[in-house]
């Protein structure tokens, strides 16, 4: 036991996670909620809506320009590179970098959701891409040659065939969300990441754990929930993969 | 308003800093410091353990369970060791706060490293490792000679995206009242000025870019050509690799 001597923190701070009788329990984070129960889920749906409507408008924007880059082979470099120079910005630089790029207020309650469908698009761009680049090409002369029009094409034989890979790309994007929602937090945002907030700023002296606990809580939740759903839509989608696999 | 940030980045007394405000050198020096600290660690950690994971096929298990860890978000963590960290630490000294943020800097930089080390390995082309083994190297000499420079490129992938991640998330520590580049957006937003705020975010994302442009030069230069095709036509490598390219070799 004399090893512990230096270590001075540890014997005080393993009480401080075991349950206690305080308030300031991590383990009273069911009470936080219940006492904040409609600010809460209030910024749990904000949250929820930040993390999920951006990927949408991304994949609607990154369809055609995925396309295109598969489509035309000059086209591909350049578009990887603009992505993944877009996917290099810190979320939190992109945040405040937002508003004077396109002429709102410097704290708009767009720039977040703006933000986000600038990530989701970037990301999505390569995933469309690739998605359609996987079809092979006898499909698509065999899709060609029994009378299937381009556009026809497009929407019936290729886009079903990329779904596994979008989908794929569409996980990533929306728990990366809510994760990247959670961080707008901290400049004032309203959604889960204020929990975060309140946490910190109510352990000036001792910690008050509650609203860190719940917050981290309900952000797994929700990537989870989120995540299962994608999945979920991606099986929807494509029924003949089920077929094969029983 | 891009008049008023750009009059903010050209003012001298903003880079150097003044008596009472510390400049953008010193903050940059700081977010360098707290970066290459952590992406060190996180190498000396996720490195070896992909290549063993990868190389052994034991304990693959554990590289599934750190994706799992991704869905955590980062701030709360953050926030949660700060909360549990910080007030074991008495008087005029911020190991409080940097060694939480270095934590979490560090678990957030090794799941990329390590789980793109470990499908490197993987994906080299078991033809290649068997025929490493069929000219008599040893399991060591596959790893280190065949095995390692062939899962370079998903390997720099890992390290480039766990760089970014951490210079990110540097960035953040700010808010938990430590130095950096992010002092200057959440300072900026505190003080309601929005031109600091918004010189903080242009400064950030110049980092990020600049970090990342310097480990692609570092990949450019340690990756095989062999891998990444990259011949001058001038060479006779090079005039074989046109012809493969053009026999549609390179899709194989």
């Amino acid at each position: 036991m004399a090893d512990v001597a230096y270590l001075p923190g540890l014997p005080r701070m393993l009480p401080a996670l075991l349950p206690a009788d305080d308030n300031s329990s991590p383990w009273r984070f069911p009470q936080y909620f219940a006492d904040h129960f409609s600010e809460v889920m209030g910024w749990l749906w904000a949250h929820t809506w930040l993390s999920v409507v951006p990927v949408i408008a991304g994949l609607i924007i990154a369809l055609p320009i995925g396309w295109l880059a598969s489509r035309h082979k000059w086209a591909y470099p350049p578009m990887m590179t603009v992505s993944g120079l877009l996917y290099t910005i810190p979320s939190i630089a992109l945040f405040v970098l937002v508003p004077p790029l396109l002429g709102l207020d410097p704290l708009s309650p767009l720039q977040v959701p703006i933000a986000l469908t600038v990530y989701s698009v970037a990301l999505l761009v390569r995933v469309v891409a690739d998605g359609l680049g996987s079809v092979s090409e006898e499909t698509l002369q065999a899709a060609t040659a029994i009378g299937y029009t381009p556009v026809g094409r497009f929407f019936t034989v290729e886009l079903p065939i990329a779904v596994p890979v979008i989908t794929a790309g569409l996980r990533v994007a929306v728990v990366a969300n809510v994760s990247i929602v959670a961080v707008a937090g901290t400049i004032g945002m309203v959604n889960l990441g204020l929990l975060f907030d309140q946490g910190f700023k109510l352990s000036t002296d001792t910690p008050y754990y509650p609203p860190i606990v719940l917050g981290l809580l309900l952000c797994v939740l929700l990537a989870l929930v989120l995540d299962l759903l994608v999945i979920l839509l991606g099986r929807m989608l494509t029924p003949w993969r089920k077929a094969v696999r029983s | 308003m891009i008049g008023n940030v750009l009059r903010w980045l050209n003012d001298p007394d903003n880079w150097n800093g003044t008596q009472f405000t510390t400049g953008i050198w010193a903050q940059l020096q700081t977010h360098l410091l707290y970066s290459v600290i952590a992406v060190l660690a996180a190498l000396v950690i996720g490195l070896p353990l992909g290549l063993a994971i990868g190389h052994t096929g034991r304990a693959t298990s554990l590289i599934s369970g750190l994706n799992a860890v991704r869905a955590l978000p980062t701030v709360g963590v953050l926030v949660l060791l700060v909360v549990i960290i910080a007030p074991h630490f008495h008087g005029r000294t911020s190991k409080g706060y940097i060694i939480p943020t270095l934590i979490v800097l560090i678990l957030l930089a090794v799941p990329p490293i390590l789980s793109n080390t470990y499908a490197g390995v993987q994906n080299v082309d078991p033809a290649v490792r068997d025929a490493a083994y069929g000219m008599g190297m040893t399991g060591p000499q596959v790893l280190w000679r065949v095995e390692l420079p062939n899962s370079l490129p998903l390997i720099f992938s890992g390290l480039r995206s766990a760089t970014l991640q951490v210079i990110a998330t540097a960035t953040i520590a700010a808010y938990v009242t430590l130095g950096g580049l992010g002092r200057f957006i959440y300072d900026g937003l505190a003080q309601q000025d929005y031109p600091q705020m918004i010189s903080g975010g242009v400064l950030v994302a110049a980092l990020a870019l600049i970090a990342d442009l310097v480990l692609a030069l570092v990949q450019r230069y340690t990756v095989s050509r062999g891998l990444t095709k990259r011949f001058s036509k001038s060479t006779v490598g090079g005039a074989v690799a046109a012809d493969l390219e053009e026999a549609g070799v390179e899709h194989t």
